[in-house]
């Protein structure tokens, strides 16, 4: 017996060790969420390797930085120049972008939908990868410690990156949306069919669960569809690169990712995420017909007082007659719009949010009274919040402008929390 | 001429000091986790793996390859978001087969290493292919070219990567 064991020696270890591998697999592959049996041995392999790349990290970054920071300023005003065209580019864009803001949130408000806004967000850095083709993960330089959480959704400012996948204490391991396992509610921007964002095998990423018949372009944009309730709503995840006829009764959709998942540097994890009904910020008197004032183009405006017959109709709507422009309260909203010039609200003050929809006295007024009927004409399911049901919930928002003598557009997503970076800077 | 078969007593039998030991699977560990993220391109090289048959075809001793082979593979899953084992039992089988095959054959020239590393890449492979299919139904593919092409460079990368390691190693 013994010879035969001393004969066998080597291949009776190579068959326990075997075993013992393949009982540990067979106990995590039975269950699904992670174990606490492979927990240990991913905290040893993590934090005996995660310290040399934080340091590694650390020195890469700094020299990066003196060599960009203090001697490579080559361009540097030339691209000045161009990030002052694209802020104008940019404030001209948002002015129009809060109108449709503002009206998408009156129509949310009056179907009662309930929305998600990004509230807090850490900033985090890459600093390590799985290292295998298989597994498309990475090592982010904030865990537990800084309050991740598994599941929470990390972005960049060009589109989603993946989720928390792992957290050990300092570390976390990020699950990359181009990873095989992965997968997150898609929509289609333009014709708002829905599927599944996933990646393959090869590290592409795919729109799934899209049929055939519906057609889809190149180059369509891909966002989020919150259906995952990881990733919020409407953040970018690429665009479509290829449409292909898929094996069954769907199509194949190649998604180039919105970030570039290889070359990662810094991103932010999504630590608070809030859920709550928009709020109906204007009056009841604010009418479809003055929403419409707003879009079409007016006459020049004329003193109120030369149309003594539109005194009425322009009154409601004017802006220097507070208790007619000024939106009703929402419970909770203790103070009215600071308008005053004098008195400017400090940059770091809570204030309460503008009106929406201040229309000048002539815009307001020559459509509405050719019009009259049309704010008459909404149904009974289509009444503004404020005299539906419950007050929406008290909303404080931050303006950053410390003054606003004149009438502007309201600010994106005004009656949302705002989002806030905490972390080291 | 690069292979040569010997008796178990003709090959010489090499040990490694505990640093060592240590140090350099960290090392490959660290470097495969590290560069990736630097350059794509690192993520086809396996250094643990090359770190495996190194080890074993230069220990010559099944147990110590195998179960270096296990350890090095069980913290190489640890830090990828697969269940623990995969790489663990294809670098088992692949340390037992390097450490077997130094017993046996006498490895010490660049053609030899090159031709045995290619060997045990495309092993290490091929069984891993399975545990993750098999055990674990992970959707993988196999490629023949793209498998063949990874084993290339990192056969390459392994006879470098064997002289370099060569000065450490001690004689029994």
């Amino acid at each position: 017996m013994e010879s035969v064991l001393g004969r066998y020696k080597n291949l009776i270890v190579l068959v326990c060790v075997l075993f013992a591998q393949v009982l540990g697999l067979a106990v995590q592959v039975k269950r699904t969420t992670d174990t606490e049996s492979s927990r240990l041995i991913r905290i040893w392999a993590v934090d005996s390797v995660t310290p040399f790349e934080k340091v590694l990290n650390w020195m890469h970054n700094s020299s990066w930085n003196i060599w960009h920071n203090y001697f490579y300023l080559r361009g540097v005003r030339a691209e000045n120049r161009g990030l002052k065209a694209e802020i104008e580019r940019l404030r001209l864009e948002q002015i129009r972008l809060n109108e449709d803001a503002a009206q998408a949130r009156r129509l949310q408000a009056l179907f009662a939908f309930k929305e998600q806004f990004i509230s807090q967000t850490k900033p985090a850095q890459v600093i390590g990868s799985s290292g295998s083709e298989q597994s498309r993960a990475i090592y982010i330089d904030k865990g537990e410690s800084d309050g991740l959480k598994p599941d929470m959704a990390v972005i960049t400012a060009d589109g989603i990156v993946g989720k928390v996948l792992k957290v050990f204490h300092s570390t976390s391991q990020v699950l990359l949306i181009d990873d095989q396992s992965s997968g997150v509610g898609g929509i289609l921007e333009k014709s708002r069919l829905q599927g599944i964002v996933r990646g393959t095998r090869s590290g592409e990423v795919v729109l799934e669960h899209i049929m055939s018949d519906n057609p889809v372009q190149p180059g369509e944009v891909v966002r989020t569809s919150g259906g995952d309730r990881i990733f919020p709503k409407g953040l970018p995840v690429g665009a479509v690169s290829q449409v292909a006829s898929g094996p069954d009764l769907f199509l194949t959709i190649r998604v180039r990712p919105a970030a570039n998942l290889s070359k990662l540097e810094e991103v932010l994890v999504v630590t608070k995420l809030v859920e709550q009904e928009p709020t109906q910020l204007e009056s009841g008197s604010v009418r479809a017909a003055d929403i419409l004032a707003q879009r079409l183009p007016s006459v020049p405006d004329k003193p109120p007082a030369a149309d003594p017959s539109k005194a009425g109709a322009g009154e409601a709507a004017k802006p220097s007659a507070p208790a007619a422009s000024k939106p009703a309260k929402p419970a909770g909203v203790s103070n009215a719009p600071n308008t005053n010039a004098a008195n400017p609200p400090k940059p770091d003050e809570k204030v309460p949010p503008r009106p929406q929809a201040q229309a000048s006295p002539a815009r307001a007024a020559s459509p509405s009274s050719l019009t009259g009927g049309l704010t008459a004409t909404a149904p009974s399911a289509l009444k503004p919040a404020t005299e539906k049901g419950p007050a929406p919930p008290p909303v404080k928002v931050v303006d950053p402008t410390p003054s606003a003598p004149k009438p502007k557009p309201a600010a994106p997503l005004a009656n949302a929390p705002t989002p806030t970076q905490d972390g080291p800077q | 001429m690069p292979i040569t078969y010997t008796s178990g007593e003709q090959v010489e039998v090499y040990r490694f000091n505990w640093p060592i030991t240590i140090g350099v699977p960290a090392t490959a560990l660290f470097l495969q986790a590290w560069l990736p993220r630097h350059l794509s391109f690192f993520a086809m090289l396996d250094l643990p793996l090359l770190v495996t048959i190194f080890f074993g075809i230069s220990r010559r001793n099944p147990v110590s390859g195998l179960l270096t082979g296990s350890i090095i593979g069980v913290f190489q899953d640890a830090l990828t978001s697969l269940p623990i084992g995969i790489n663990g039992i294809a670098k088992t089988v692949v340390g037992y087969g390097a450490s077997s095959l130094g017993v046996k054959l006498d490895v010490e020239n660049a053609g030899a290493r090159l031709l045995v590393t290619l060997v045990f890449c495309v092993a290490h492979k091929i069984v891993y292919f399975m545990v993750a299919r098999g055990l674990v139904n992970l959707s993988m593919q196999w490629s023949w070219p793209h498998e063949l092409w990874a084993a290339f460079i990192n056969a390459i990368v392994g006879v470098f990567l064997f002289f370099a390691l060569d000065r450490f190693k001690q004689r029994t």
